[in-house]
């Protein structure tokens, strides 16, 4: 094989729906195969950790059935990374379920899929770690038990050998758990035979779609050309072009360091890469370089429940009250002392003060504050009951706070609703971990289902 | 003195991962990177006084000349999404770089 193409949709399949004009101009290329990868820990710890979904199923399900049906009908493979945002168990068997109903709908002839599973069991992990160190990532300390035991769901970031696997056993369609996004664009091109350091690579630069592109669009259709000396890369949106600068500066985004890159097995140094533009909207790239790593590891995640949690809001307006802001916060926080004692033992009170920082905490270098204030409040408890108290308490004496010279009598804040709203429990990333493996295969079962069967049985295409 | 806001064409913050948020500051015009670049109004020590933070905070600073680029990553103060979060994704961590002054 000379050449191969994928098909890139978007950075994350149902977080917002794919745009189709630019996608069916990508399948009337013809490309070998349509891949998309699904999660990302940016939407925090909660999915995780309560394995809740995060995008809507009706957004998964759109971006699953318009990738299915175009794969089928052009007889070519998919791969779908990190199933429904956070690649758990539960996540994966909803994205076969999926694609079993899409197939039923559109009486499409059989395939077989593969669902690879990523969830780690935590006494499988304790047993691991008395023979082996799991190494923090993050500036983390090595992986203690007391770490896993407040740790609620964990799930192991395949990568490429599973898939790999997977597709030797037949299948047409692959639904991974949590994945890493560069081994499922790589799996392909890898089987086909193809440098390792150019298949990472292509997957590096695809996993966003469009964000490889200018100007900025997201959820566009991108195709990636991978051969045994470059790799090149073509927007589908007529108005995007990819730019050797759009390119070089995608391979900087959401990573810790420009010039390496690590994934399961090793890394990509693209110290000596050199960007080409071959026409007005296509960019080649050669020279990375593939560096084995001397373990074979894959990064863990886990996030564990800190507690219930409930919000309120309050508004300033008053210029006094905003010069006595502090002193204000001070006495809201002192009535939720008096009757919960100090925060940090067993609750947590968190006021965010915008138009002051916040947006951006103590990094804010700005010491100014607006004409007007907004007042998030974020109480965190064991239980609901009393974090709603918390919350309540701290608003109310808001609107009540005592300050020297203050004229407003029926109130100082002004609420737009007099109400505590729960929230989803807090949690937190408890895990950012590697864990070295003695086989890239051993926490990834495979499970293989035969869809569309009846479909045939029936007389359908 | 121009600022970074008038040279630059794309400057942005997100997660890397969850325990930290790096920061793109990218140029189209290949001699603004060279000048912002040499000017030394950006580096490890002067990105630490901006955002207040120990310089050991700002865990990778580097500049990238194939993607006329500069480049460096701050530790978060706790892991993203956690209780008392105020940026989720990490992604409006980057307006104080506008009005750095490049001589």
């Amino acid at each position: 094989m000379e050449r191969m193409t994928l098909l890139s949709p978007t950075g994350h399949l149902g977080f917002t729906p794919i745009e189709e004009g630019s996608f069916y101009a990508g399948v009337a290329r013809r490309p070998d195969a349509l891949v998309a990868d699904s999660g990302s820990c940016d939407i925090g710890p909660y999915p995780l950790g309560a394995d809740q979904q995060h995008s809507p199923v009706a957004w998964q399900r759109h971006d699953l059935e318009i990738m299915l049906v175009a794969a089928r009908r052009l007889g070519v493979p998919m791969i779908i990374g990190s199933a429904a945002d956070t690649g758990t168990n539960r996540g994966v068997d909803l994205f076969v379920t999926l694609v079993q109903e899409i197939a039923q709908q559109h009486q499409l002839p059989p395939f077989r899929v593969a669902a690879i599973y990523a969830e780690v069991d935590r006494d499988d992990l304790l047993a691991r770690m008395r023979r082996t160190t799991v190494v923090g990532l993050g500036g983390r300390p090595p992986l203690s038990p007391d770490v896993v035991a407040r740790t609620d769901r964990i799930v192991a970031m395949m990568g490429v050998e599973p898939i790999l696997q997977a597709l030797d056993g037949g299948a047409d369609v692959v639904i991974c758990g949590r994945s890493c996004d560069d081994a499922i664009y790589a799996a392909l091109p890898l089987r086909a035979g193809f440098p390792r350091a150019l298949a990472f690579y292509l997957g590096k630069i695809l996993e966003c779609a469009s964000l490889c592109a200018e100007p900025f669009m997201a959820k566009e259709t991108v195709l990636g050309t991978i051969t045994h000396d470059y790799v090149e890369f073509e927007p589908m949106h007529p108005g995007q072009r990819c730019t050797p600068a759009s390119v070089a500066s995608h391979g900087l985004y959401e990573r810790e360091d420009a010039f390496t890159h690590a994934v399961p097995g090793g890394a990509l140094d693209l110290h000596a890469c050199v960007y080409t533009r071959v026409d007005e909207r296509r960019t080649r790239v050669s020279g990375p370089r593939w560096v084995p790593a001397p373990t074979y590891a894959v990064k863990l995640e886990g996030a564990g429940k800190v507690g219930e949690r409930a919000v309120a809001f309050a508004g300033l307006r008053d210029p006094m009250a905003i010069a006595a802001l502090d002193a204000m916060i001070g006495w809201a926080r002192q009535k939720v002392r008096e009757r919960h004692g100090e925060p940090g033992v067993g609750y947590e009170l968190f006021v965010h003060v915008f138009g002051r920082n916040g947006v951006m905490g103590a990094w804010e270098p700005r010491k100014t504050t607006a004409h007007e204030v907004g007042i998030l409040i974020e109480a965190v408890a064991p239980t609901l009951d009393q974090a709603m108290d918390i919350a309540a308490l701290a608003q109310r004496n808001l609107f009540f706070a005592r300050f020297p010279g203050a004229r407003g009598t029926g109130g100082v804040a002004a609420l737009p609703f007099d109400e505590v709203l729960p929230a989803r429990p807090g949690y937190t990333w408890t895990i950012n971990h590697l864990l070295p493996l003695e086989d890239p295969l051993e926490l990834f079962p495979v499970r293989y289902v035969e869809v569309g069967a009846r479909a045939r049985a029936g007389g359908g295409r | 003195m121009p600022r970074l806001l008038e040279l630059a064409t794309t400057i942005r913050s997100k997660n890397a991962g969850v325990d930290h948020i790096t920061f793109d500051i990218i140029f189209s015009d290949p001699e603004a990177y060279r000048r912002v670049r040499d000017s030394g109004v950006l580096s490890r020590d002067a990105i630490a006084r901006l955002y207040n933070v120990a310089p050991e905070t700002v865990t990778h600073f580097m500049t990238v000349d194939a993607a006329c680029a500069i480049k460096f990553t701050l530790q978060r103060p706790r892991p993203s999404g956690s209780p008392g979060e105020t940026d989720v994704f990490g992604s409006q961590q980057y307006p104080p770089l506008f009005d750095i002054e490049v001589p």
